[in-house]
């Protein structure tokens, strides 16, 4: 038998509690609610068939069964949060300063925490939340919140359609709210009827029977709060999309035009300059500050031009149309076409020219002789100066150090920390000088050099360190979080409220329900019994308990 | 008569179940890896074996060669190892020679080597060639665009192109002389 035939006539599906239109409580299955050992009826779900519970016989439905279960969907959330706690013990790998002494996780997470932080290394928590079982994790969190939602709003939306108001005794006696009355007028159930309506609630009737019922769309709350969290959880699947979401950071020179990550080339950005001010040194409000830091900034700036190219094929020179010129502060991006670029950092480590002077060497006052300035983006080969000299960079290193073999080499692509092998060529001779010439250090390879280079003065410049972000998803995340607090609402403040009255020979059985706010519903019913003699509900809550 | 509707009914219904939860399963499931799938992909990874090597065209700067331009669709036919360096990146160092030592002997067979350089300034990257005298072209993107196209991480970085367009492999990290001496065969013309 998959069907169970109420004696009131109505068919329910396998597995219901309560049958769904008279409430009769169906012998064998009282146990899924709990019912049999207790007093009151279990009303929730109106004791519907939650499928789930019932069919299990296919692979499908073993899986089925195993989401819906709403023990398994906290369990999920338990691990996510025990597991999302673990992930903030130690900071995440992106996030190790840049100042430590390594910022190879393979060393840092040891280094720093000891074995502790081993373990956690070991055991890949330093990038948990994008590591696959993290991600699996939410995703089963989503799974068991969409299949628990079907599971149930489908048998409650149709047990509450069904519904009938002639009940069976046995449910109006097993609620909490119950009062039996002896004898009942006509023009007492007429005014209670009255009263009902006036508090308006819906009044359906059925051979005598009355079912007022109002609120049911409160029933509804959870499911649209579900509704909501899945679009939510939708929108940070369409966040893993590069239309939907892109986040790029780039470091832009002053003066220079470069390219706009992750634009496909669409985009370039020029720097005009960056700006860094500072708050007023005797400002009364960062005394403390200024007196502990020194100097507190009060403005990031990078003044840009946004271009946008055209151009046959990548890396063929484009030509670049201004769309924009802004400037971008520290809250106030600049945005263009979906695009946003937000203020984020600066360096002030680099040199963008030196002017270097020759002199005698044995000249104490190290008067200039002569003078050339190098472009330390674009150094010329050979400098001819006006004096006869000729000087030639025989090597040149922007960002100098020596390797583990006592070469010299550059560490980046940036005049971070300049230094060259000149070859100077005095006038009229072709034997070079050789020098060896960087920030604080001046060697002279032979230590017979006639003529000497030295740093004359240097310009430095800003370089800024800018986000571009295209997020789409947000008003998804709005949406999802609009219809989860639509959800809460419609839950919160309105109650499912029922009232039963069942006739009986001359008198009348009364019982209620409401899924929240007991008292609202007992002073709803005083007011629907006001002037009547029928009987006020009694609380039977305590029956259970005792 | 009455037994076997009913039996057909449930049948039915059994089904409909089955197609039902499957279903809603399914597209739980597609969501899932997706989602799981699209976030583990690393952004420095978009162009993969068996993908179309994206097109080009960079201005090209050794002395050394001829050419004034690489635009990489002019080398459909040929397999093209293109490698991706700079001159401050150690390991781009170690194996410079063995791709200039195999360079003549691939080119012949239809293998063209094309490093493109990631320097921002002209000098340092002649010095370089100078220093190793290199003969493949040398590419110059100092704008960053083609890495960007490529999505280049670590250097170096070395895509191998096989005469359809195809990448072949991709390897990040130097490579050994018999390394790139297989790599190279890979992607030889028949």
């Amino acid at each position: 038998m998959d069907k169970l035939k109420c004696e009131c006539g109505h068919v329910n599906p396998e597995g219901t509690v309560l049958c769904e239109a008279c409430g009769k409580p169906i012998e064998g299955n009282q146990h899924i609610d709990g019912n049999d050992k207790k007093m009151l009826l279990n009303m929730r779900y109106e004791g519907s068939a939650r499928r789930s519970q019932t069919y299990r016989k296919s692979f499908v439905d073993k899986v089925w069964s195993f989401f819906s279960s709403v023990k398994v969907g906290v369990i999920l959330i338990v691990i996510a949060l025990i597991a999302s706690m673990i992930g903030t013990i130690f900071p995440q790998a992106q996030f190790i300063p840049p100042n430590a002494v390594s910022r190879d996780p393979a060393i840092y997470y040891e280094d720093q925490f000891g074995l502790i932080g081993k373990i956690y290394y070991t055991l890949g928590f330093h990038e948990m939340y994008s590591s696959w079982w993290y991600l699996l994790l939410l995703g089963l969190v989503g799974v068991s919140l969409v299949i628990c939602s079907l599971d149930r709003f489908i048998p409650l939306y149709k047990a509450l359609k069904i519904q009938k108001p002639k009940r069976h005794e046995t449910f109006l006696n097993r609620q909490r709210f119950y009062s039996e009355t002896e004898n009942v007028t006509e023009s007492d159930l007429e005014r209670m009827k009255e009263n009902l309506k006036k508090l308006r609630y819906n009044i359906t009737e059925q051979d005598g029977h009355i079912l007022a019922e109002k609120g049911r769309f409160s029933r509804w709350g959870p499911y649209v709060n579900h509704i909501g969290l899945i679009i939510i959880l939708l929108a940070a699947i369409l966040r893993t999309t590069p239309i939907m979401f892109t986040d790029e950071y780039v470091w832009v020179r002053e003066g220079e035009t470069i390219v706009l990550p992750g634009t496909d080339g669409e985009y370039y950005i020029e720097n005009k300059r960056f700006i860094m001010e500072m708050h007023d040194p005797e400002d009364e409000r960062f005394r403390d500050a200024i007196a502990q830091e020194g100097m507190v900034p009060s403005n990031f700036q990078t003044d840009v031009v946004i271009y946008k190219a055209e151009r046959e094929v990548p890396g063929a020179e484009p030509e670049l149309e201004p769309i924009l010129e802004d400037s971008i502060q520290m809250n106030k991006p600049a945005k263009f076409d979906g695009y946003t670029l937000y203020q984020q950092g600066y360096q002030q480590n680099e040199f963008s020219s030196m002017t270097f002077k020759i002199h005698e060497t044995d000249d104490e006052d190290a008067t200039a002789i002569d003078s050339f300035t190098v472009d330390l983006f674009d150094p010329e080969p050979e400098y001819i100066l006006d004096s006869g000299f000729r000087v030639v960079i025989e090597h040149y290193f922007p960002d100098y150090y020596l390797t583990e073999d006592g070469t010299p080499a550059s560490e980046t692509n940036y005049p971070r920390n300049p230094a060259f092998v000149l070859l100077v060529y005095p006038p009229e001779s072709d034997t070079p000088e050789v020098s060896f010439l960087g920030i604080g250090r001046n060697i002279d390879a032979t230590g017979e050099n006639e003529y000497k280079v030295a740093i004359q003065d240097f310009e430095t410049h800003f370089v800024s360190g800018l986000t571009l972000r295209v997020d789409r998803t947000l008003i998804f995340f709005g949406l999802g979080a609009a219809v989860f607090m639509i959800g809460v609402i419609q839950g919160m403040y309105w109650q499912h409220r029922r009232v039963w009255i069942h006739p009986k020979e001359n008198g009348i059985l009364l019982a209620a329900h409401t899924n929240k706010n007991w008292f609202g519903l007992s002073k709803d019913i005083e007011k629907a019994i006001e002037d009547t003699n029928i009987n006020m509900v009694e609380d039977r809550q305590d029956l259970d308990k005792s | 008569m009455k037994i076997d509707r009913a039996k057909q009914r449930k049948s039915r219904k059994k089904r409909n179940r089955l197609i039902y939860r499957s279903g809603i399963l399914a597209v739980l499931a597609a969501a899932l890896i997706f989602g799981i799938v699209s976030s583990l992909q690393n952004d420095n990874t978009v162009y993969r074996e068996g993908d179309d090597a994206p097109d080009f065209q960079l201005e090209q700067i050794s002395q050394n060669n001829d050419l004034e331009t690489v635009r990489l669709n002019e080398y459909e036919g040929n397999g093209i190892m293109l490698n991706f360096w700079a001159t401050w990146c150690d390991p781009c160092k170690y194996e410079m020679p063995f791709m200039q030592e195999l360079y003549p002997e691939y080119k012949e067979k239809g293998v063209e080597i094309i490093a493109v350089s990631l320097d921002k300034t002209d000098l340092v990257v002649h010095q370089f060639i100078d220093q190793y005298e290199l003969t493949f072209p040398i590419p110059h993107d100092p704008k960053g665009e083609i890495s960007d196209l490529y999505k280049v991480g670590p250097l170096p970085s070395t895509f191998f192109i096989n005469p359809d367009g195809e990448i072949e492999r991709v390897v990040e990290g130097a490579l050994t002389l018999e390394l790139l001496e297989g790599f190279l065969d890979e992607i030889t013309p028949n």
